[in-house]
């Protein structure tokens, strides 16, 4: 009886329940990802799952495999700073979905310093976060001096980002490509420091990015809960009427979230472009998936800052363990499918969270009439936490 | 047997962590009118919920005139002659009168609506009962007496026989509720039975047969009110007796704290303003109230007082110093204290914790915000513990209670908490008793007199007459924007307040 009363207060824990629904999101998603694999070619099913969920266990050598595990980490570095984004945002009461654009931003200011500038890398990273940060507060100021959606205006945003930031970095693309040109070749002073994680993962594109994301996950754990600015921007973001009665500046903090919100996601860009891990491509015509994986991102992790550096990093694993399926036997196009499969699903954590709590409620219920106390707590009608509508 | 046009047996209505109605036997006898009194929380609301369709009881059932009847949603109730007059009317503001009573049943003649007809029966229905409308003009021109009859006529038209009426007073003006009394006595008269929900005991006195009380979700009794009085009621109601007037020491007022003039603020909602050149004052040591009926520029007033709302034309002076542009923090910091009127939308963060939400308007002082901008958590553990204690608020978990989880009652303790623990020269309380049961109501009124006594200025703005009677020092009436009168509490009837607050009689407010 005693045990049964501890589990029940355990599962009850908010964190818990977010951990457990996270982990039926991933489960249920891998699951669906088999079925599809099933569907269209059941002979490779099982090793096509396997593939995407080993990932680069998929090779033999141990040397081998740390190479690509750090390539993931490379790539999941900029995810996690999508997901800060997105999720801080959030907490503010705001749906940041422009975090592609100020993505885009940022990597077009940051390869614009180090390409056509000849900046050093840190220059480069702050002229990210500070395109960002600009993109981002433009979408704030809208919405508090204009009341203009900040959907609205950070999906326009977005392709005006892409579109600006193809015609500035083609005055720094290569002659022969589409391509910008390598930073290695034209500005090494532009590379992010390997910090000797190079020596250690035996891959050159493994940079100071990696702790550094790790600080600013912390940094923004930190802001959010321990300060009187997280303090004051969640109370805006939770109840705007409330804020302002309280003397909060409710506009300013709207412009200031959204700016933080677009320096973490231009920030992001700058983690990757500035590795060398990629080239920017000046003719490419759709916004890259990041920004918006950030916001699969966020909520897989729970909104917490530190669960968005182990969700993003699942999801940067799984899409690039869907690379090693059997291209004989599935399209080309089957690692985006089952990944997106993945984390098109890593949206239902907020739903399992809530029927969860449903459930765990429901049974401290009946154990409350069980002991007789008829405790008829005048309840207010409206009081079923009722705060999930904003994803949408 | 008797007869019974409508019997609730023993019904049994749960939610998940209560009981809202545990056992409750309700009979309607044909041609009477029954009231069903409780406080907030006592599961009135749920019990009409059942009778209308709209939850399944676990157990109990439902019979008409002997019958047992299932009624799964509300169109079974309609179908069975069971109508309801919502607290918040339920009407299409740019319709006529005609077209919100027959909308649903509208008459036809082949593809065509045949309003000639209903026109007919609805202006026969008007003059069998005494309700006065004009079908031809539109809701929102209408007053609101004029929209509730409106309501009425609309379950006529549908030729219902049970008649439901969910707090038909708290919108009305005292002439409106006596008329509204007579109708509702006509009614009976015809035949029809009436359901009457209320928690004002001198109503139910006037207008009831006989009168079901509920506490807790369980059945008290049911006594015929000719047998009962109003005290007796009351004892029913709360379980206890309930001390109804309010103890004052008889205080000076001293000097200005808040002086408004020529103050004048825009409605959001139409083109005229909602505040029209109002002034006044508010000294140390007197709670002037503010009475009305809701929507004629109460809310705007306070707005413009608190920051919340720029004024159009006016100045607010606060002890001395003009106030009329500073922004809300400033305002706060010098002084004022808001109860809000909806603690709700502005009072309270839901989301956040009792604890974070008793430092919502201090948050930001040395004692909560140590350097760097970090929140010092262990003052604001110890702020909020000493506010829980000292104001006696109940919560699940204590400081650590998401506020959502809070009743109503203490919910709006903890804002009287908060708003008092900051020592003002000036506490604006915006209906600060709205749907609190008695023992919160005693307890707010008491804590406001407190603050009178110890020589603050207190404005109130309310609804209830009784809160404007027994608590004020001075009551301002407010129509259509204006003060119309200035009154003393002992000098003035409630029926002559009721004139004015329905814009019938006006004076020019003393200055």
């Amino acid at each position: 009886m005693k045990e049964k009363k501890r589990t029940t207060a355990f599962l009850a824990r908010p964190g818990v329940q977010t951990f457990i629904s996270s982990l039926l999101c991933i489960i249920l998603g891998l699951f669906i990802g088999f079925i599809a694999l099933l569907i269209i070619n059941p002979g490779g099913a099982v090793k096509g799952i396997l593939n995407v969920i080993q990932n680069f266990m998929y090779y033999p050598s141990q040397a081998v495999r740390i190479k690509y595990f750090g390539q993931t980490l490379v790539k999941a570095a900029p995810l996690v700073m999508c997901s800060l984004s997105v999720l801080f945002a959030y907490k503010v009461g705001l749906f940041n979905i422009g975090a592609a654009g100020q993505y885009v931003v940022g990597a077009g200011a940051s390869l614009y310093c180090a390409l056509a500038l000849h900046m050093p890398w840190y220059i480069c990273l702050l002229a990210a976060i500070a395109a960002g940060a600009l993109l981002g507060a433009l979408s704030g100021l809208l919405k508090a001096y204009r009341n203009v959606n900040e959907v609205i205006s950070c999906i326009m945003l977005n392709w005006i980002s892409l579109y600006a930031v193809n015609t500035l970095l083609g005055q720094v693309k290569e002659a022969a490509s589409p391509y910008t040109k390598s930073l290695s070749s034209t500005n090494k002073s532009a590379l992010l420091p390997n910090m000797g994680l190079n020596v250690i993962f035996k891959d050159d594109y493994v940079t100071l990015a990696i702790p550094l994301v790790i600080v600013v996950a912390v940094l923004i754990y930190i802001v959010l809960e321990k300060t009187r600015l997280g303090y004051e921007l969640q109370a805006t973001g939770a109840n705007k009427a409330a804020a302002k009665y309280a003397g909060m500046r409710e506009n300013r903090n709207l412009i200031l979230t959204m700016a933080i919100s677009g320096g973490l996601a231009g920030m992001g860009a700058a983690l990757l472009y500035l590795t060398g891990f990629e080239q920017w491509s000046v003719t490419q015509s759709s916004l890259p998936g990041m920004g918006f994986n950030g916001i699969a991102a966020a909520f897989l992790g729970g909104l917490s800052p530190i669960g968005s550096i182990f969700s993003s990093y699942f999801i940067q694993h799984i899409t690039s363990g869907g690379a090693y399926v059997d291209k004989t036997m599935y399209a080309a196009q089957i690692s985006d499918f089952i990944s997106s499969l993945i984390i098109y699903l890593c949206g239902f954590v907020l739903f399992f969270r809530h029927f969860m709590a449903g459930m765990v409620e429901a049974r401290e219920a009946k154990k409350a009439k069980g002991s007789g106390s008829g405790a008829a707590s005048e309840t207010d009608g409206d009081s079923s936490s009722d705060k999930k509508g904003g994803e949408a | 047997m008797e007869n019974y046009a409508v019997e609730m047996l023993h019904i049994t209505k749960k939610f998940p962590g209560i009981i809202a109605n545990d056992d409750i036997t309700l009979q309607l006898r044909k041609g009477e009118i029954h009231a069903l009194l409780g406080e907030n929380g006592a599961g009135k609301s749920t019990l009409m919920s059942v009778l209308f369709g709209l939850y399944r009881p676990e157990e109990g059932e439902i019979r008409m005139n002997g019958q047992k009847v299932e009624i799964r949603d509300p169109n079974d109730a309609n179908d069975l002659g069971i109508g309801m007059v919502h607290q918040h009317f339920k009407l299409v503001e740019c319709f006529t009168v005609l077209d919100n009573i027959i909308m649903g049943v509208e008459p036809t003649r082949g593809p065509f609506l045949n309003k000639g007809e209903a026109r007919e029966k609805v202006l026969a229905l008007s003059q069998k009962y005494g309700l006065l409308v004009d079908p031809d003009a539109l809701v929102e021109d209408i007053t609101v007496g004029m929209q509730q009859r409106t309501e009425i006529l609309k379950m006529l038209y549908r030729d219902n026989d049970i008649l439901i009426f969910d707090e038909p007073t708290a919108v009305l003006t005292p002439q409106e509720i006596s008329e509204l009394m007579q109708i509702m006595k006509n009614l009976a008269a015809e035949g029809k039975s009436i359901l009457f929900i209320s928690h004002k005991l001198a109503e139910i006195m006037t207008v009831a047969d006989r009168c079901t009380v509920l506490r807790k979700g369980r059945y008290i009794g049911t006594v015929e009110t000719k047998d009962t009085t109003a005290e007796e009621l009351s004892a029913m109601m709360v379980g206890r007796q309930v001390n109804f007037s309010v103890d004052k020491k008889d205080i000076t007022p001293g000097e200005v704290v808040l002086d408004v003039s020529h103050m004048t603020v825009a409605s959001r909602l139409h083109k005229n303003d909602a505040v029209r050149d109002v002034s006044f004052q508010v000294r140390r040591g007197e709670i002037v109230c503010i009475a009305g009926i809701d929507g004629n520029g109460q809310t705007e007033l306070v707005y413009g007082l608190s920051g919340l709302e720029p004024l159009k034309s006016g100045n607010i002076v606060l002890c001395g110093t003009d106030i009329t542009h500073a922004p809300i923090r400033k305002r706060s910091s010098m002084g004022m204290s808001h109860i809000p009127e909806d603690r709700h939308k502005h009072g309270l963060v839901l989301d956040y914790t009792l604890e974070d939400n008793l430092v919502l308007q201090r948050y930001y002082e040395p004692e909560f915000t140590g350097k760097g901008g970090f929140l010092r958590r262990a003052n604001i553990r110890a702020y909020a513990e000493r506010l829980i204690e000292q104001y006696d608020v109940r919560s699940g978990q204590g400081p650590v209670t998401i506020a959502r989880s809070m009743s109503g009652g203490n919910q709006q303790k903890a804002i009287v908490a908060r708003e008092i623990d900051k020592d003002p020269e000036l506490l604006i309380a915006v209906q600060p008793t709205r749907g609190l049961d008695v023992g919160a109501i005693e307890y707010i009124h008491s804590q406001i007199v407190t603050q009178r006594d110890a020589g603050k200025a207190v404005l109130l703005v309310s609804l209830e007459l009784d809160e404007v009677m027994n608590v004020s020092d001075r009551i301002l009436v407010m129509y259509e924007g204006e003060i119309v009168g200035e009154f003393d509490p002992k000098k003035v009837t409630v029926e002559e307040l009721g004139l004015y607050m329905a814009g019938a009689r006006r004076k020019e407010a003393a200055r």
